[in-house]
């Protein structure tokens, strides 16, 4: 469909992004080239724990072209060697004293070319004094286990700890529970792995004093403000432009130690610096997600009603707590943890711990660690159908809450705005003809054939959010947009999210152009450039809709408002004579007499109300009430190989409900996307550790990226639940993919398994991991 | 060919798209930064450092290859096409058109080298099926769209170049 379509809202509109990616030139970070650029390359710590004894850096000025060379005491010497992050805590820039995971940045070397700032680091000597490491987070709270962090008055591993709910009420109700289940589940440490790597070019001008900052940023209004704090650089001197991005998915969050040292040697050297990362240093180095072991204990009635949920967590944090939350929430919104079900209470705990790895945490579509809680929820909710002898699915009926109690109040604090989820669970129900599913399954069963199928039924929670509640280190987490009609009734729109392959530059447009009665090709749409787009705290957990969408919808009234005024100045009515249908403003009782909004916003110029301002434009900064609660059901059939251990996923289907639809074609295929992690995590990805701390998975070769071989095909379908507080009705929506489809996956491959007695399983699920499962169970092919 | 050498730089002769070009290049130079650093191409991306995800691929003389893992100077006398030469007078490639119309890229960051291998795909098959094209792009790995729709773009623009081949 068109861009000229008018009333556009929820049409399968193409992309105005697609005509410059398909022909090659979207502009992208490497793709800049600046006059007189030098490029920058990091030496990195082989080590996952040593003093540094020293660090020599002559060799490296013998290679042809390189200019500088940066150490962490040069840093400190300036102040700049530690950092802070978005978790409160500090982070190294460039080591000094201690290396404190594996590639771990120790020195930056500039140089005319890729190729020699690479040769330099190779001249780069540092010497290291290897220390035990601390790779097992709960090896990390011993007595035994080193403190990691010298730099800390608290002379303990331990980072924090965070609890919510009725902890008293809640082991009262599980003792009186006739039913009780326990698990363990763990989601291991996994990397979003975005296909363009992060990097940065800093511009310094020495003589204006002004700073221009290339970086692949999903924030870029809140890294501008963070680069001011640290740098000491007054604000308005810094221009941050976030350009087209290969990709985020929550890893171009946080600010990383090679844009400090870019920022630091522009500066020094009066040019500007490029620095693009490799896969490796991607993978080994930037923020990584998940890693939280978790223990779940539900009660329940015999009839399958539950009383209680109590979790405990150990959260792997790394050297640095650099996990990307806001302030007040260092567990995220992990709080979710209750899922779609009616807990009358429950308690939830997390314990944050210092590791030797890489710091992160929260990035991969999880919503601040609603794929944590969706996962264990999921899952428990499968342990306990079992012990219940209950189908999963009517289980899950029983205890879901009922459309009429929304908003409902959950046990951890949340007020879910509105759901109807057994309509969305029907809804898949009935795309796999679930009853003759379970009837195949059952006469593939006696055939010998291993058939599983999974359910996960999940409440998302998007769009932080209320300024009472969240903020970006102080920062309210708002978000904003500026909406300005030209005299010929054109439009530039201009949103502080950043928009990473989301679409935003169409689906933004329909939405605006929907409030004004213009077509989507009325409307520019720009973002990334702090200089030109209003504050806002940018694009990751699925905030943008809830959110800027809100801002979008909201501008766009005020515009229409004023537009308002000017049509009855026009149409030579009052105002409260005029009406507007969508398309344009008529003279009630007078439907002939009419004027569009490109006659409106030509008046504006050039014919206006005595006494009136000029022009027809309006900002509008959006505080949310609330967050954005969209669902899904999302169901998995699956089939495992005897032989080999390997699960074929044969059906896969997702029907997601996020509210009023702004664009279907653009939601599927995040959807796509996103199930497409979501099975990456469940069958192929771990970034695992050896005991000397050393990165098993900082390649391609060894973190696999599903390809379209092994993808299964993903049927879609939806049903709408607008969400009664958002302007426009609309729910985030691009996480919930990831956060619901793990424990259908693995649910399902325990569905095959059960009949033998499994009912847990750690992920991922190697081919070799389930083929272990088998042999134990004697369930190879002999 | 007589090779030309300047201060250790090789003088590599290509014709990218169509037009004849030349430059020196270090003898490490990798074809992918040959393309966009001295040839200003940077539809051609760089996303790994183990020929796994594709994002480079190219056509040398027809054939899609991985240009991280060839060199410059490999290139020399070759006929290379990237992303910038699918669109004729103006015209998009039927690929480029269907994958438009089928939503078929997201951030657009493996776009250029699913389109090039893509292009060989349908330049010699005669009829090809899903499980064909699934694997036929298995070297070039896509974060965003979970590939349901690069597959149906690309067998949307294999049925639009057979219709258009009956027709004309």
């Amino acid at each position: 469909m068109d861009v000229t379509e008018t009333q556009p809202l929820g049409k399968a509109i193409k992309r105005k992004e697609d005509p410059r990616f398909i022909r090659g030139q979207g502009r992208y970070l490497d793709d800049i080239v600046l006059p007189h650029m030098l490029y920058m390359a990091l030496v990195r710590s082989p080590y996952a724990h040593a003093r540094i004894k020293s660090i020599r850096t002559e060799a490296a000025y013998t290679v042809k072209g390189v200019k500088a060379v940066l150490t962490g005491e040069d840093l400190a010497a300036m102040n700049l060697a530690w950092m802070p992050t978005l978790a409160g805590d500090q982070q190294m820039v460039l080591a000094t004293g201690k290396v404190l995971f594996q590639y771990q940045e120790v020195a930056a070397v500039v140089a005319e070319t890729r190729e020699a700032a690479e040769d330099g680091v190779s001249r780069v000597e540092v010497e290291y004094e290897p220390l035990t490491p601390v790779i097992d987070p709960y090896f990390a709270l011993t007595a035994e286990a080193p403190i990691l962090r010298e730099d800390r008055a608290q002379k303990n591993n331990h980072i924090f700890h965070w609890e919510v709910g009725d902890k008293e009420g809640t082991d009262a109700a599980l003792a009186a529970s006739p039913v009780v289940v326990k698990e363990q589940i763990r989601m291991p440490r996994v990397h979003p792995a975005p296909l363009e790597p992060c990097g940065c070019i800093a511009d310094y001008q020495k003589s204006t004093g002004k700073l221009t900052w290339y970086v692949t940023s999903q924030a870029p209004h809140a890294h501008r403000t963070v680069l001011a704090m640290v740098s000491g650089l007054p604000e308005h001197m810094i221009h941050v432009v976030s350009p087209d991005i290969g990709g985020g998915f929550g890893n171009k969050v946080p600010v990383y130690p090679g844009y400090v040292c870019a920022v630091v040697m522009s500066i020094k050297l009066g040019q500007p610096i490029k620095w693009i990362e490799t896969r490796t240093e991607n993978l080994a180095t930037t923020n990584f997600a998940r890693d939280y072991h978790m223990t779940a204990e539900i009660g329940a009635t015999e009839d399958g009603h539950v009383t209680a949920l109590k979790v405990t967590t150990l959260a792997d944090h790394g050297a640095f707590d650099a996990a990307a939350d806001p302030s007040k929430f260092p567990a995220g919104l992990f709080s979710i943890v209750t899922g779609s079900y009616r807990f009358p209470v429950a308690f939830a705990e997390v314990d944050g711990v210092y590791t030797n790895k890489a710091p992160g945490g929260v990035a991969y579509r999880c919503s601040f660690r609603v794929t944590e809680a969706s996962f264990l929820i999921e899952r428990v909710m499968n342990t306990l159908a079992y012990r219940l002898n209950l189908d999963p699915v009517e289980l899950r009926r029983r205890n879901f809450i009922a459309p009429e109690e929304f908003p409902y109040q959950s046990p951890l604090g949340w007020t879910y705005d509105s759901g109807n989820y057994a309509k969305t669970l029907d809804t898949a129900l009935a795309i796999v003809d679930y009853p003759k599913l379970r009837r195949e399954q059952q006469k593939r069963r006696e055939q010998g054939e291993l058939v599983g199928i999974g359910i996960s039924t999940f409440t998302e929670i998007v769009g932080a959010g209320p300024s009472h509640t969240f903020d970006i280190l102080g920062i309210k987490m708002f978000d904003s947009c500026e909406i300005r009609i030209h005299p010929t009734g054109k439009v530039i729109a201009r949103l502080g999210v950043r928009h990473q392959g989301q679409g935003h530059e169409t689906t933004f447009a329909q939405l605006i152009a929907q409030e004004l009665g213009l077509s989507a090709a009325d409307v520019l749409i720009e973002e990334g450039d702090t200089d030109t787009a209003p504050y806002g705290l940018g694009t990751y957990a699925s905030r943008s809709t809830p959110t800027a969408g809100g801002a979008a919808a909201l501008a766009a009234r005020r515009v229409r408002k004023k537009a308002q005024q000017i049509a009855a100045h026009l149409l030579e009515v009052s105002q409260e004579d005029v009406q507007w249908d969508g398309t344009r403003f008529f003279a009630k009782g007078l439907s002939s007499r009419s004027v569009t909004m490109a006659d409106v916003a030509l008046a504006a110029y050039t014919n206006l109300p005595e006494g009136m301002e000029p022009g027809l434009e309006a900002t509008y900064y959006y505080d949310p009430p609330n967050l954005t609660f969209p669902n899904g059901a999302y169901i998995a059939v699956v089939t495992i190989d005897r032989g080999t251990g390997q699960v074929h996923v044969e059906r896969f289907v997702a029907v997601d409900d996020c509210g009023t639809v702004i664009n279907p074609m653009v939601i599927e295929g995040q959807i796509h996307g996103g199930l497409t992690e979501g099975f990456g995590i469940a069958f192929m990805q771990e970034i695992a550790f050896d005991s000397d701390g050393n990165n098993l998975a900082p390649n391609f070769m060894d973190y696999l990226v599903p390809t379209a071989v092994e993808t299964p095909h993903w049927e879609t379908g939806r049903t709408v639940t607008p969400s009664p507080h958002h302007p426009i009705g609309a729910k985030g929506v691009g996480e919930s993919p990831n956060v619901g489809s793990p424990a259908a996956f693995v649910n399902a491959v325990i569905d095959a398994l059960a009949p033998y007695g499994v009912t847990n399983l750690e992920i991922p699920l190697f081919p070799w991991k389930i083929w272990d499962v088998l042999k134990h169970h004697g369930l190879t092919l002999s | 060919m007589g090779q030309t050498v300047i201060n250790d730089q090789i003088m590599v002769h290509v014709t990218i798209n169509g037009e004849s070009r030349h430059a020196l290049v270090e003898p490490r130079t990798l074809l992918a930064y040959f393309i966009r650093d001295t040839l200003g191409l940077t539809g051609t991306h760089v996303g790994c450092d183990t020929t796994s995800c594709g994002v480079c691929t190219v056509l040398l003389d027809g054939m899609p290859v991985k240009s991280c893992t060839v060199l410059a100077v490999q290139a020399d006398g070759h006929d290379i096409e990237t992303v910038e030469g699918l669109e004729q007078n103006g015209q998009l490639h039927p690929l480029q058109q269907a994958f438009w119309d089928n939503h078929g890229l997201q951030c657009g960051f493996c776009t250029p080298g699913m389109l090039m291998t893509t292009t060989a795909l349908l330049r010699n098959s005669e009829n090809i099926t899903e499980h064909e094209v699934r694997r036929a792009i298995s070297g070039n790995l896509c974060r965003c769209t979970g590939y349901v729709n690069i597959v149906k773009a690309v067998l949307e623009a294999k049925r639009r170049m057979g219709e258009e081949a009956s027709t004309s």
